[in-house]
């Protein structure tokens, strides 16, 4: 029983592992506008039409996909597209000159590469925020209960490298209570310090609150108050060479919308 | 290549009646009742040739026959010494079925078309190719079971297989390292071996510098150096061209001679094959089909292929008294009398061609044939004959020429009985 | 590595002694359909190390190469990337003379497999290798329940990793030139006496050296350049598991100068090991 268990979940994962190198390649995922299913929406504004091109970072795929699709059926002869990816790859793709109408970034820092070219339309808005957790496999065995169970000797924990932002975020915790964790291994990005944990080859990570969500039961979450010094906003702003503005605007609301932050926040988000 | 039995006409004009030097590889017959001529070597090119052993020409090559008595050889005494072998190798679509008997000091050639299972045979006495079925015993023990390496047996393959990285002297010594010998003994073993084969001053050439000749003899330097009791030649003097191969049969010759224990080579060359031998083995297709003394062969062929290699027409019939009733309906006139199945062989060059019936004519060996095709053979030109009795005729050009000799062109044959030779099938 | 492969194409325009040895082809021979495309190719595979070569931030690099952290990463990644081939030739070779001269059922679709690392996207191999060499993997469990060994974030974890992509490389080289070799030569020896064994070690392997250093070079690059498997595998960690590979990953993150530095390095020594052996070669053969 506990066999077969495993073995589905080890396929997901290698699975999970194949499509984190598909995300590498900029995949993007689009879906076919559904009919109105008779939520349609409440305000008559100026008939919306076209493609909506939306520059994301990869931590909203979930997400934004749903709002891509709410959005479809609140405006008929509409089109969401999404361009999932790492923050500054996408911002460097903005700023070389790829159509895009929107960019929701991971952080301020990728951003503001697109705001310095004077690429972005006003000021961008902080629409959620992100905050870090400790995952542990599932159960908590070794009982860590805050950051600084992480630095008891024997305990595996990895972190993101200190050049991603997961990884600057934890050091910028970890900083702050004065902390000195030293993990077995710095991973590329939060994915990578997930799978660890997930695999049970590492007793401990520091990432995101999202990410815990989005991994289910197969790592347990734990809140440390010091990750409060370390929170990520995650900007989103309409794009100067927006082809389609007028639905790109409709979008942006949505996201910031009750129901978009609704939303988001059931994926783990905070709220700005 | 001609077949000798081809049906055609014929026209009466005299051909060349003397014996026939075989061409190319072909066997030239040994004819008893006929002035005896050299006989040709391929290319030409003159050799000693004739049986090796001419006071076994009688031996017609019974299984065990040991003509030279084996001298002073360490066996046991209730052991029958030499090779006793029953190679039954199934592969399906190919079977072999041999059985083989030879005594210390004899030389036996396995001689057959291509395909027909000699270098079956021969990996199969190596222990290259599993039996399955029969028995191989050398000196009284038997090998069935012994893998390659554990069997006394020593191989030179057909293209020698020297191992390209190694010395001459590395690959001789390579046996006796591999039989325990001590590095510098295997070295000394090496070196007194290529001396033997007059190699003393190549003993630090890698194969690949060596001439064809000389790679021959590291390679039967490298398997007499394990001092093996079987010793097996696999077309032993095909990869060589025709001078080097010349000198190198006669120096092989000489080495199996030395040889005390069982040599078995393979061949397709018939010529090679009697130079080299005491007793040819011959195989077609997986079978013997005949085995004897070289004379014994050259002159009394029971295939079609073996009096193809010796260059013999040969027909298979009905004896009675002086006349041999073919199969096919006509008969041949013979000087020897005989009665029941007979064969009868005359060389092509025994054939003579007329483009009239001839008149008078004490011949009674006479044919009505027609030409089916002409291949030139040095200066003397061959005709396949079709019709009432398939067969090679030999013929010189000029006489080709008189007889105005095209495909299609009828001619009369005729033979003199005491060119033929029959004998009891 | 193509670089090398230069002053060998300009070898017939101007060296006419060397011509038998460069090839027979004139070079007004050379078919436009096959020196169009050709050139194309190695233009393709140069023009990449170009830009990287124009971009480097030439003033910055010394002070970029001086660091420690550098000359930590481009040993380790030395180290690892020799160990693997390595361990690819010792357990490679034999696979590759198994695979090559016996018969058993089933042979062609384990060549197939053999090559699966190939194909596999590094990252996939790297989950793989967790999953069976892992803390909780289905031998690493034993592993560490019998001997204490975790292979995970460790030096030998990426050994194990860059073995893992590398030696099909070694494999498919070695096969290869089994296959070409003359297998007779192994029964040549057996008939001296060599039991098959000995047959393989002083005849076939000598037989088949050029090969089997041809694949050696082929996995050691690979080895060298290995980057998924290595960081899913073995994590990143300076000194102990941070190869170059993750080095310039992790610094194109957020300073692609220091990236293209660090690249430079892994090229430069890259091209001086391959040349160096290739030299080797050329005269020894």
């Amino acid at each position: 029983m506990t066999r077969s268990v495993r073995r589905t979940r080890t396929l997901q994962l290698a699975g999970a592992g194949a499509a984190a190198l598909m995300a590498l390649s900029a995949c993007s995922s689009s879906s076919d506008s559904e009919k109105d299913s008779g939520a349609t929406a409440s305000s008559a504004s100026p008939k919306l039409s076209g493609t909506v091109n939306v520059f994301a970072a990869a931590s909203l795929q979930e997400s934004f996909t749903t709002l891509g699709k709410k959005f479809e059926s609140e405006h008929p002869g509409t089109k969401v597209t999404f361009n999932f990816g790492g923050s500054d790859t996408l911002a460097a793709n903005i700023t070389g000159g790829a159509p895009a109408d929107v960019f929701a970034a991971a952080s301020p820092k990728t951003m503001a590469i697109v705001t310095d070219k004077k690429d972005a339309v006003g000021t961008p808005a902080t629409f959620v925020r992100n905050q870090l957790e400790i995952a542990t496999v599932p159960g908590n065995p070794h009982k860590v209960d805050s950051l600084k169970d992480l630095t008891g000797s024997g305990l595996k924990v990895v972190l993101c490298d200190k050049t991603v932002p997961c990884g600057a975020a934890a050091q910028k915790a970890l900083d702050a209570s004065k902390l000195k964790l030293t993990p077995v291994s710095y991973e590329q990005d939060v994915k990578g310090a997930l799978t660890k944990v997930e695999l049970k080859e590492a007793d401990a990570a520091v990432v995101y609150k999202t990410d815990v969500h989005a991994a289910g039961d197969k790592v347990e979450g734990v809140e440390f108050p010091e990750s409060a010094d370390a929170i990520n906003d995650y900007p989103i702003a309409l794009l100067k060479n927006a082809p389609n503005a007028e639905a790109a605007k409709a979008f942006i609301a949505l996201v910031r919308s009750a129901e978009g932050q609704k939303v988001l926040s059931q994926a783990g988000f905070l709220k700005p | 290549m001609t077949n000798p039995h081809h049906p055609t006409d014929a026209d009466p004009s005299p051909t060349d009646g003397t014996p026939n030097p075989a061409e190319g590889r072909r066997m030239p017959p040994r004819r008893t009742d006929g002035p005896d001529t050299p006989p040709a070597a391929a290319d030409g090119a003159p050799t000693p040739l004739g049986p090796p052993a001419p006071d076994h020409e009688t031996d017609t090559g019974g299984a065990g026959g040991n003509p030279n008595p084996a001298e002073g050889r360490p066996t046991a005494p209730h052991r029958p010494a030499g090779l006793d072998a029953h190679l039954v190798v199934d592969r399906g679509a190919f079977s072999l079925d041999i059985e083989l008997t030879a005594a210390p000091g004899d030389v036996l050639a396995l001689l057959g078309p291509n395909g027909a299972g000699k270098t079956t045979a021969l990996r199969a006495l190596a222990g290259l190719v599993p039996l399955t079925a029969g028995h191989l015993r050398l000196d009284g023990t038997p090998l069935e079971r012994t893998p390659p390496e554990s069997r006394p047996v020593g191989v030179v393959f057909q293209d020698y297989l020297l191992f390209p990285h190694l010395s001459a002297l590395d690959n001789v010594a390579f046996g006796p390292r591999c039989h325990g010998a001590s590095k510098s003994e295997a070295r000394a073993q090496a070196t007194e071996w290529l001396t033997r084969m007059g190699l003393a001053d190549h003993t630090g050439a890698k194969p690949r510098r060596l001439s064809g000749g000389q790679a021959q003899r590291v390679a039967l330097a490298r398997a007499l150096a394990t001092s093996p009791r079987l010793l097996l030649l696999d077309e032993p003097l095909a990869a060589l061209d025709a001078r080097t191969r010349l000198e190198i049969r006669a120096q092989l010759r000489r080495h199996l001679n030395e040889f005390e224990a069982v040599a078995v080579l393979v061949t397709h060359d018939p010529l090679d094959a009697m130079v080299l031998a005491d007793r040819l083995v011959v195989v077609e297709h997986g079978r013997i089909v005949q085995h004897g003394t070289p004379t014994d062969i050259a002159r009394r062929p029971r295939t079609d292929y073996i009096a193809q290699l010796v260059g013999l027409n040969l027909y298979r019939g009905h004896a009675e008294g002086h006349t041999v009733r073919l199969d096919s309906g006509p008969s041949i006139t013979t000087t020897e009398a005989l009665s029941g199945p007979a064969f009868v062989a005359f060389p092509p060059s025994a054939v003579n061609l007329f483009r009239e019936r001839p008149a008078g004519a004490g011949a009674r060996n006479l044919w009505r044939c027609e030409v089916g095709g002409l291949e030139t053979h040095g200066d003397q030109i061959r005709a396949d004959l079709t019709g009432e009795l398939p067969l090679a005729a030999d013929l010189t050009t000029v006489a080709a020429a008189e007889l105005d000799l095209r495909p299609g062109a009828p001619v009369w044959a005729t033979v003199k009985a005491t060119q033929t030779h029959a004998y009891p099938a | 590595m193509t670089s090398l492969d230069k002053p060998a194409a300009a070898g017939p325009r101007t060296d006419r002694p060397r011509r038998r040895r460069v090839g027979t082809g004139a070079r007004r021979g050379v078919p436009l359909p096959l020196l169009v495309p050709g050139l194309l190719g190695l233009a393709f595979l140069l023009v990449p190390l170009l830009a990287l070569l124009v971009r480097a931030p030439w003033r910055g690099l010394p002070e970029q190469l001086t660091s420690p952290e550098v000359w930590q990463a481009l040993q380790l990644s030395l180290i690892t990337a020799t160990a693997a081939t390595a361990v690819s030739l010792v357990l490679g070779v034999p696979l590759a003379w198994l695979l090559a001269r016996t018969e058993f059922p089933g042979r062609g679709l384990l060549r197939a497999l053999v090559t699966l690392p190939l194909v596999l996207p590094p990252v996939v191999g790297g989950v793989a290798l967790l999953l069976a060499l892992g803390r909780n993997g289905i031998v690493g469990k034993w592993l560490d329940a019998w001997f204490g060994i975790t292979l995970p974030f460790t030096t030998t974890g990426v050994i194990i990793a860059e073995a893992f992509v590398a030696m099909p490389f070694l494999v498919i080289s070695v096969e290869g030139t089994l296959r070409a070799a003359d297998p007779r030569y192994e029964e040549a020896a057996t008939t001296l006496g060599a039991s098959r064994f000995t047959a393989f070690r002083r005849v076939t392997l000598p037989l088949i050296a050029p090969g089997i250093a041809a694949g050696a070079v082929l996995a050691w690059a690979r080895a060298l350049g290995e980057f998924g498997a290595t960081i899913t595998f073995a994590g990143n960690f300076p000194g102990r598991t941070q190869t170059m590979p993750l080095a310039v990953y992790l610094a194109l993150q957020n300073d692609p100068d220091a990236a293209i530095a660090l690249s430079l390095v892994l090229l430069a020594v890259s091209i001086a090991v391959l040349a160096g052996l290739r030299d080797r070669w050329m005269t020894a053969s």
